[in-house]
């Protein structure tokens, strides 16, 4: 454990979040815009693992309440998404303004 | 700082998992983006346990690439998106944009990590206090002790949610409510 800088690790989980900030800018599929939020999500996770050994195991535990809430954001957005789809028959991101303005 | 044999698997799995999340961003059909990112997450599990954490890194992959990516790919086929790819990537003004943004958040999570972080509980002492839970309690008593003891109403809590959000899911995915 000790035989990885803080550094790197949180390098890794700065860039896996920096690409999933570029992915949800630049899809347009709903679908695949929740998988990059998944990615950054996960790259957090990788913070809080990563300073757990040096600031206390409440990292880790967050890191579980943090799956947990992934998990029911997963199940709530993909049935918002078969219910666009229901109305739409396409999950471009273009159908998801009813209330932009 | 030597190169030892964890250092380069941790090099290898940060190269896999940062190699398939950009081919989850660039890959135009949403089962290839799915795909894709299974093998981020399950690089980055890999990293996690490499970090020590090996209860999560295993619920890594039990959660994340075993139940939520079941549930993506199972909603993408069932609205039979596999062949739903056209202009699905925006075009070159998105994607300067979305090159300065992810350059933007780098720079900012640089500069908030690059100087010396504060460590409460040390460089030697932290680890070590780790270890000897670990060596107390078990692996997943490391994290099962304190979520049962300090975080017993966010744990509560987090139940409540999750029955709340597959109601809420139930509800907006029925037809007729």
């Amino acid at each position: 454990m000790n035989e990885i800088p803080l550094s790197y690790s949180l390098g890794v989980s700065a860039i896996l979040f920096a690409i999933g900030v570029a992915g949800v800018v630049v899809r347009r599929n709903a679908i695949v815009l929740f998988m990059c939020v998944e990615l950054m999500l996960n790259a957090v996770n990788l913070a809080f693992v990563a300073l757990s050994p040096y600031a206390g195991v409440q990292g880790q535990v967050f890191v579980f309440f943090v799956i947990a809430v992934a998990a029911a954001e997963a199940a709530v957005g993909l049935a918002i998404m078969i219910a666009v789809f229901r109305h739409r028959e396409s999950l471009d991101m273009k159908n998801f303004s009813l209330l932009r303005w | 700082m030597q190169i030892t044999f964890t250092l380069i698997l941790f090099l290898f799995f940060a190269a896999c998992a940062i190699g398939s999340a950009l081919a989850m961003v660039t890959r135009r059909n949403p089962v290839a983006c799915a795909m894709w990112l299974i093998g981020t997450f399950f690089s980055v599990a890999a990293i996690y346990t490499l970090l020590g954490a090996f209860f999560i890194g295993i619920v890594q992959i039990l959660v994340y690439a075993g139940a939520i990516m079941v549930l993506f790919l199972f909603v993408i086929m069932l609205l039979n998106l596999g062949h739903d790819y056209e202009d699905d990537i925006r075009g070159t003004g998105w994607k300067i944009m979305a090159g300065g943004a992810a350059l933007l958040v780098i720079a900012f999570l640089g500069r908030v990590f690059g100087g010396e972080l504060p460590r409460p509980l040390g460089m030697e002492a932290g680890p070590q206090a780790l270890a000897t839970s670990a060596a107390q309690n078990g692996v997943v008593g490391v994290i099962g002790v304190p979520l049962y003891t300090d975080f017993m109403v966010p744990l509560q809590a987090t139940a409540i949610l999750l029955l709340v959000s597959v109601v809420g899911a139930v509800v907006l995915a029925k037809r007729k409510v």
